[in-house]
């Protein structure tokens, strides 16, 4: 009785330490290497996995900070803040690029932009790219009006108001996933303090933009010599400003004829 | 007997009789004729003329801008009034020559010529082709030089004469069929001197019986050449299913129809094959069905290419005022315009007015899982599964499903029930997955 007890308790125990010695040994070898500024990044971020930064979550973009695939303020949530103390854990130096928001390089709403026909299919801008002439709007260039920067926004920035998107500066973060969503690459990421911007993208010549929408840029480049800063030039039949160079005076706005030069 | 067909597809309304009884009228231009650059697949054709230089009608002017494109052939005498970006069905401004008709359509040398294509060498056969700028008549425009040099010619057996005119509404090669089969087979032997091991199957869908009996008589007497008829559904015009209809080969999307050692051409390319080997006319006409309840006499048109669509619906007594809906093309595989003024470029099979738009009328509900549209795929895909991935713009799993196979035929949005909007979707995630693999190639 004692005996088998005995026994037992023996090879239990053995194949007990058998087991143990070969879990440590391969523990040790197959230890994933695991990079403390990993945790500590992740430690930083905000933590609700919106995936704005367009990795797969707080978890995701804490990998590809330490990897070096993202930069360390990749997270449009934390902004600066959190930009600065991820920074200091990768022991890079700090680069604040200032809060970016998205703008839509378009103005044709229902008011102004003609359209020549009715669109009927799925609301949605990228499948409306792939019909003959991107929906109702005469201007192919503009924007559709059909939402998919919606569907993709996770701060309920932006919106279709009368036909064109909108963005709303204060709830933007900048993530960005609007800008990839649209399939005229109208939506760009600007400097928060940037005060004027054109709201129009289409490359048409004058006449043509003329004939499609009365909100649109003619490049008629008046702009362009109104400015004593340089900050206005042409690309293409459209005008461009550069929000780094412009001094806000606000003088293009008032020359422009059809007005497309918009105060933010 | 049982007629030749694919696995799936659908019965749509066929709306032939509006046109199929009606001779083909040659239709001459009254204004500029418009020739957009880009009328095929593959890199657009460079312009060869500049403002203000007088052309002849058959006079190349724009060349192939590589191996895949084409010529393109002014197909009346004139001016150039402009090169610039023109409007045409894609609904995009594409760049084109604009051509001033002086009326007197005075030839280039030669043009016109007769020649015997049994004298001619395999390389002077395919050069012809070429300097015609014949591309895929059907629709597609895929250069058909290109389709005729195949990397191992002896490997191909047949050639098959796409007469299925699957797509309603349309009449365009019925018609031709009844009016000029002898060029059709004259065509098919032009093709069948290029490969020695080839049969000619000519394959015609049993709703055109007199098209099928024309044929027939005609190929009597050649031992190389069959008319095959074919069960009358849609999409059997469709090169994969036309192919495995006549030979019971099939192919996926990584495969060219040269891989099963087929060769598929359109009645109205072979007609123009015909015309540039032996009578040395390169491609100045199509035949253009103008269709449809919202037209007052509709009727199949005879045009030059570069013809503005709007001057051939006026030819055809005018669109109605009730007309609301316009399609380049048939009802399955059209696509919506919101103008007549555009051209007709090589492509253009047909415009098809209605006085009421069906898409309209439907609200699309949810997905009840009766699996009608797996059921009639004819690429045997699973629709339903590819349109979540769709609206979740899930381009792995799109792709995980298959969905490159995908030919957008339409037939899956035809049949469902819950009229769920499929085949724009899968348009829009097919164009996704393949600009996301050129940015990888690069």
């Amino acid at each position: 009785m004692v005996t088998s007890i005995l026994i037992t308790a023996l090879v239990v125990g053995a194949v007990g330490l058998i087991i143990g010695f070969l879990l440590v040994t391969a523990g040790e070898k197959f230890k994933v290497q695991v990079d403390e500024r990993e945790a500590a990044v992740r430690a930083e971020l905000p933590g609700n996995n919106c995936g704005g930064c367009g990795y797969p979550g707080c978890d995701g973009l804490a990998a590809a900070i330490v990897k070096g695939d993202a930069p360390t303020n990749a997270c449009p949530v934390g902004g600066a803040v959190v930009g600065a103390k991820i920074s200091a854990i990768m022991g890079v130096a700090s680069e604040d690029l200032g809060k970016r928001v998205a703008f839509v390089r378009c103005s044709g709403d229902c008011n102004s932009a003609v359209s020549d026909c009715k669109y009927i299919g799925i609301q949605d801008c990228r499948a409306a790219a792939v019909v003959p002439g991107k929906g109702a709007k005469r201007c192919i260039n503009g924007c559709r009006g059909y939402g998919s920067c919606i569907t993709v926004c996770k701060f309920d920035a932006i919106h279709v108001e009368n036909g064109v998107a909108v963005v709303n500066p204060l709830n933007c973060v900048g993530c960005g996933k609007c800008v990839q969503a649209c399939p005229n690459g109208l939506i760009t990421l600007i400097p928060e303090h940037t005060a004027y911007m054109v709201a129009c993208s289409s490359q048409e010549k004058g006449k043509a933009v003329k004939e499609s929408c009365s909100a649109g840029c003619i490049g008629c480049t008046l702009c362009t010599k109104q400015c004593e800063y340089g900050a206005i030039s042409m690309n293409g039949n459209v005008s461009v400003i550069d929000p780094d160079k412009c001094q806000a005076c606000g003088k293009c706005a008032e020359k422009c004829p059809v007005k497309v030069i918009r105060k933010r | 007997m049982r007629l030749a067909t694919f696995q799936g597809g659908v019965h749509p309304f066929e709306g032939k009789e509006l046109t199929q009884d009606k001779p083909i009228r040659t239709y001459e231009p009254q204004g500029d004729l418009i020739f957009p650059l880009s009328q095929h697949i593959g890199a657009p054709a460079s312009a060869v003329v500049k403002k203000n230089d007088t052309v002849l009608m058959g006079q190349v002017i724009a060349e192939a801008g590589g191996f895949v494109s084409a010529n393109i052939v002014s197909s009346v005498s004139g001016k150039v009034k402009a090169v610039e970006p023109r409007l045409t069905v894609s609904g995009m401004k594409v760049p084109a020559i604009v051509i001033e008709n002086d009326g007197n359509y005075t030839p280039v040398e030669g043009l016109g010529q007769k020649r015997d294509y049994t004298k001619m060498s395999k390389q002077e056969i395919i050069d012809a082709v070429k300097a015609a700028g014949i591309v895929g008549l059907g629709g597609a425009g895929f250069p058909t030089h290109v389709k005729l040099m195949p990397k191992d010619p002896d490997a191909i057996d047949y050639i098959i004469v796409n007469g299925a005119e699957c797509e309603p509404y349309l009449t365009s090669d019925h018609r031709q069929m009844i009016e000029c089969p002898e060029e059709i087979v004259k065509g098919l032997k032009v093709v069948l001197q290029l490969f020695d091991h080839a049969k000619g199957v000519i394959a015609v869908e049993e709703n055109k019986p007199d098209g099928i009996r024309n044929l027939q008589k005609l190929v009597e007497a050649e031992p190389r050449i069959e008319v095959v008829p074919l069960k009358t559904k849609y999409p059997q015009g469709g090169e994969r299913n036309i192919i495995y209809a006549v030979t019971g080969r099939q192919i996926n999307s990584t495969k060219l129809p040269a891989d099963a050692g087929c060769i598929v051409d359109n009645v109205s390319t072979i007609i123009a094959i015909y015309h540039a080997v032996c009578e040395n006319t390169p491609i100045l006409t199509r035949v253009f069905t103008v269709t449809g309840d919202g037209v007052n006499d509709p009727g199949n048109f005879r045009v030059r290419i570069g013809t503005m669509i709007s001057e051939i619906a006026e030819a055809a007594g005018g669109l109605k005022d009730t007309t609301k809906k316009l399609i380049s093309g048939g009802p399955m595989m059209g696509m919506a315009m919101a103008t007549t003024e555009v051209p007709v470029v090589k492509t253009s099979s047909a415009l098809t007015c209605f006085t009421q738009d069906q898409v309209e009328l439907l609200q699309e509900t949810a997905c009840i899982r009766c699996g009608r549209c797996v059921q009639v795929c004819p690429s045997n895909i699973v629709p339903t599964m590819m349109l979540e991935a769709a609206r979740r713009q899930d381009l792995a799993e799109f792709v995980t499903l298959h969905g490159m196979e995908c030919m957008e035929c339409g037939s899956c949005t035809y049949i469902c029930p819950a009229r769920r909007p499929m085949t724009q979707a899968f348009k829009q995630m097919r164009q996704a997955v393949m600009a996301e693999r050129r940015k990888q190639k690069k």
